[in-house]
């Protein structure tokens, strides 16, 4: 047992397996993901760029209860709020600093009307600081974009809600 | 007038032109290098490797030579300047100096030197001077203990690589390049000195401070060892000095085991139909291709096992390549002596 | 032949210039990178000489081993300069007369100098001619024929140097556990590792 161990460490066994081993692999299928052409699966939880949703009759969910704001642990949303003219309670100010934003979805739990959530999307890289500070009207217009996405997501998600 | 221009200047122009015929090809072959590693390495591990600048990545060595151009050149703070950019610099000229003796095919030699194989070790074991510079002029901690562990580890293994060339000299007679190919015709030295073949390649990957010898710039415990303060061209010099090393030394174990520029047409007589077709084709197709075989060798020992802790090299050098090689070398006196085969 | 002689003094004035660098400099470092060029100017003028072997072992052995030993050891020290410079005036007027008793000496022993009459001859007519006999081929039938016995005594002397270092600085410390590769080697699988099916709720007694 021991002369064949010493004989197979003379002969550099080990060694000569492992490389064995990294030839085959070279033929081998490759992993990689050509990733701007190809993309992985995402999750129906994925939690990516936040959007605010509408009615399907063009009103808009929020209902500016401040919940979302009041749960985020980043302090990333700022709401501020008045009633319309038809005396119905909207916001004049949702800002959410992506910058901030550490995308735990807890805004999107805390919302009694599934107004905020958070998207599929997450390539929203930028040049500049300034552009990820999104206003209501990036929200809204995120909210249009990705409705068909988003409502799928939602419905997808339902039975362990 | 006509004396200079037939005794100096033409002379003068034919060597400038000879140089530029090694040299050339051999940054080519250096930038393609790096590709083929990435590509290669990638390959092992199951991933694609570079394959979005021009068709499968070829343009990537281009790529990456613009973006190093035009980065911003750091001098660190109390460092020694003059000594700081020096290093690189003569790094690469290292480099490309040794090829001034390696021939590519017989007399396709810049200078067929009568000490070759002496003037190669000069010159490689000149090679740590670049890192030892380097590490002391960065006036950095990791840097410094890079160019500590360079510096000893490449001391160390020149002694065994230097033993091994005497074996081989032994076997060849001659200190000329040139003359030592041609003594292995017929019997390439890797298949006689077998054991000596495999010992000077691991001990060449520590020459260059090649996976899994690396330790002068091992990333994870001394961030880039000795290149740590280096960036833009002076870091590219030295990016490039250790992947010409890598092809000068691969050039060095063709020249010395593989039979240089020589075809297998000699060494295998059982072949004679393929003997006319092995023999027309040139024999610099031949060291090239042993020089990309030791490359490939190179890039898939990189992939495949992880880095010596400092002590195992050391000991690995001095007590067990050392008194094999020298083992070795009684031995093959011995044998040469007893069968009354000492090269005249 | 023109280019033989610019080179010469190419390889003569550099050679001098960083010789006196290396105790002109200030920082040692600096001193031990001058010598090493200045190695490197000696082997130029050694090919120059024709002695292309002899060159080449001084770069090899001087440049690419002992100065990279130096370099080491100089880049380890932490020197500080002025503390070095404070004892100058107090040893500089030992160190001139020193100085002065060498030089005279030297004066001496090149005032007293005389050519034997053959030497001229002789530097005329080297033994071996240089094409027959190639520089290694005639520095190894010297070295390995008529000087056998010194070169065998030069080795054993470096061999007596290098045993009394290593006797010098080895320390053996009896309670360290050293690493033994055999041993690690030789161990197999079935040595250390079993495999055991667990029945649920029994667990491994």
């Amino acid at each position: 047992m021991a002369i064949n161990a010493s004989v197979r460490t003379a002969l550099l066994w080990e060694l000569l397996t492992g490389m064995w081993l990294t030839f085959k692999y070279m033929f081998g299928p490759k992993v990689t993901l050509n990733y701007p052409y190809e993309k992985g699966p995402l999750s129906p939880r994925f939690r990516g760029e936040h959007a605010l949703r509408r009615y399907p009759n063009g009103e808009e969910r929020c209902i500016a209860c401040k919940l979302c704001e009041a749960i985020c642990p980043a302090q990333a949303i700022t709401i501020e709020a008045e009633a319309r003219a038809d005396g119905s309670r909207r916001t004049t100010r949702y800002d959410i600093d992506m910058t901030k934003c550490i995308y735990c979805g807890f805004c999107e739990e805390a919302c009694p009307v599934d107004a905020i959530v958070e998207g599929p999307n997450f390539e929203f890289a930028t040049e500049t600081h300034d552009e990820l500070l999104y206003n209501k009207n990036k929200l809204l217009a995120n909210g249009d974009r990705w409705e068909p996405e988003l409502a799928k997501r939602l419905e997808l998600n339902a039975p362990y809600r | 007038m006509a004396e200079f221009v037939d005794g100096y200047l033409l002379p003068g122009l034919w060597i400038v032109g000879k140089i530029l015929l090694f040299a050339v090809p051999i940054m080519i072959g250096m930038a393609y290098l790096t590709y083929a590693e990435r590509r290669i390495i990638g390959a092992m591990q199951m991933r694609k490797g570079p394959n979005v600048v021009g068709p499968f990545g070829l343009l990537q060595p281009f790529a990456d030579a613009i973006k190093l151009m035009f980065k911003e050149t750091v001098v660190p703070t109390g460092s020694s300047p003059v000594v700081f950019f020096l290093a690189p610099m003569i790094t690469f000229t290292l480099a490309l100096l040794a090829w001034a003796v390696i021939p590519v095919d017989s007399g396709w030699v810049i200078s067929n030197l009568n000490v070759g194989v002496l003037y190669l070790f000069a010159i490689s074991s000149l090679g740590v001077y670049g890192i030892v510079m380097a590490g002391w002029a960065s006036n950095s901690r990791y840097a410094f203990l890079g160019a500590m562990r360079s510096a000893a580890q490449m001391v160390s293994y020149e002694v065994s690589i230097g033993l091994v060339m005497i074996s081989v000299l032994l076997t060849a007679g001659s200190l000329n390049l040139t003359e030592l190919v041609e003594a292995q015709k017929g019997l390439w030295y890797f298949l006689p000195h077998f054991p000596m073949f495999i010992l000077f390649f691991i001990s060449v990957l520590a020459e260059t401070n090649r996976h899994p010898f690396d330790l002068p710039e091992a990333e994870s415990e001394l961030v880039a060892g000795f290149m740590t303060e280096y960036s833009s061209m002076s870091f590219a010099l030295f990016f490039l000095g250790e992947y010409m090393n890598m092809i000068m030394m691969s050039g060095m174990v063709s020249i010395l085991f593989l039979g240089g520029w020589l075809g297998p047409q000699d060494m295998l007589p059982g072949l004679s139909v393929l003997t006319p077709v092995l023999a027309w084709v040139p024999g610099i197709v031949w060291f090239v291709l042993k020089i990309c075989f030791c490359l490939f060798v190179f890039i898939w020992v990189r992939a495949t096992f992880p880095r010596y802790r400092y002590d195992q090299l050391m000991r690995l050098g001095w007590k067990v390549f050392l008194p094999f090689s020298l083992i070795w070398l009684v031995l093959t006196a011995g044998f040469l002596v007893y069968f009354d085969k000492l090269p005249q | 032949m023109i280019i033989a002689t610019l080179a010469f003094y190419l390889f003569a004035i550099v050679a001098v210039i960083s010789a006196l660098n290396v105790i002109l400099q200030r920082n040692p470092v600096h001193s031990v990178l001058w010598l090493i060029l200045t190695f490197f100017n000696a082997a130029g003028l050694f090919v120059l000489l024709g002695a292309e072997f002899v060159a080449m072992i001084l770069v090899v052995v001087y440049v690419g081993a002992v100065a990279v030993l130096f370099l080491f050891v100089v880049m380890m020290l932490d020197i500080n300069i002025t503390l070095i410079r404070e004892g100058f005036l107090k040893y500089f007027w030992a160190g001139a007369i020193i100085g002065i008793v060498l030089l005279v000496e030297l004066a001496v022993v090149f005032g007293g100098w005389a050519m034997s009459p053959e030497a001229e001859s002789l530097r005329i007519a080297p033994a071996p001619a240089p094409d027959a006999l190639s520089n290694t081929e005639a520095l190894g039938t010297l070295l390995y024929t008529h000087y056998a016995y010194l070169f065998q005594a030069a080795g054993l002397v470096l061999l007596v140097a290098m045993v009394g270092a290593i006797v010098l600085t080895l320390r053996r410390r009896p309670n360290v556990r050293k690493q033994k590769i055999a041993n690690q080697v030789n161990r197999s699988v079935a040595d250390t590792l079993e495999v055991v099916k667990v029945e649920t709720g029994k667990g491994v007694s």
